[in-house]
């Protein structure tokens, strides 16, 4: 049984406020990883504290500063169901967990990081992993 | 901010690697640790009778990338785990 949404709400608007679009249908989700240029991190939230309460503050950190992806998109595992089987459609060799993180360049995937690389780490070493990706996969400058 | 589970073992929500004496290798999020059972929720297991070099590919694809949930819950009697520990950190 999906948690409530007001529980769910600040953990969406922890990534909204961070710049990311929320993706909440399928097509939400194909048009979002439908765009052939530039590079997009999706973000797959989870309410799981566990794992997900170091994810998100690691994200927000590594787009601080440096590199950092042109557009940047999340589904809610548990919560937006056929948004989240639609993102996971785009990677079916990649076993579903979240959170985890998925860096797409050109429209292909070019980097993933699933929930058991993000547990039991603090935002800091979550961050650093992003920032290593995106300084290896994203331009400096954004896509127009 | 996330829901959290008190009571629980201090490896619940981690995803760990769990050897048994029979030589299967469980890849799971573990639950708990209680009354004697340790429980696992959306894991795989490579059978006990595989080769070195088939269990070092499976480990190395699990430590990139997980593992299919094939088994969503699953409970392994303490007295059968030879080892337990993190996948992250194996």
């Amino acid at each position: 049984m999906p948690y409530s949404p007001l529980l769910v709400r600040p953990m969406r608007e922890e990534l909204v406020a961070a710049g990311f679009e929320e993706l909440t249908t399928p097509d939400d989700v194909d048009r979002f990883l439908g765009q052939p240029r530039g590079t997009a991190l999706l973000v797959v939230n989870s309410v799981c504290g566990c794992a997900a309460g170091m994810a998100r503050p690691g994200v927000r950190l590594a787009l601080e500063s440096g590199p950092r992806p042109d557009r940047l998109g999340t589904v809610f595992a548990g919560q937006d169901l056929e948004a989240t089987a639609r993102a996971r459609s785009h990677f079916a060799d990649i076993p579903p967990s979240s959170p985890s993180m998925a860096l797409f360049k050109e429209g292909s995937l070019v980097w993933f990081l699933p929930r058991h690389r993000i547990e039991g780490r603090d935002a800091l070493d979550v961050a650093a992993d992003l920032r290593d990706a995106f300084a290896e996969h994203c331009a400096t400058a954004p896509v127009g | 901010m996330g829901t959290f589970h008190q009571g629980k073992h201090a490896l619940h929500g981690i995803t760990v690697l769990v050897e048994t004496e029979t030589g299967e290798a469980w890849v799971g999020r573990c639950d708990d640790l209680v009354g004697g059972e340790l429980r696992l929720r959306d894991a795989d297991v490579h059978p006990g009778d595989a080769s070195p070099s088939e269990r070092a590919a499976w480990l190395d694809r699990a430590r990139r990338i997980g593992v299919w949930p094939n088994h969503r819950r699953v409970s392994l009697p303490e007295a059968s785990v030879r080892s337990l520990r993190r996948l992250a950190e194996d």
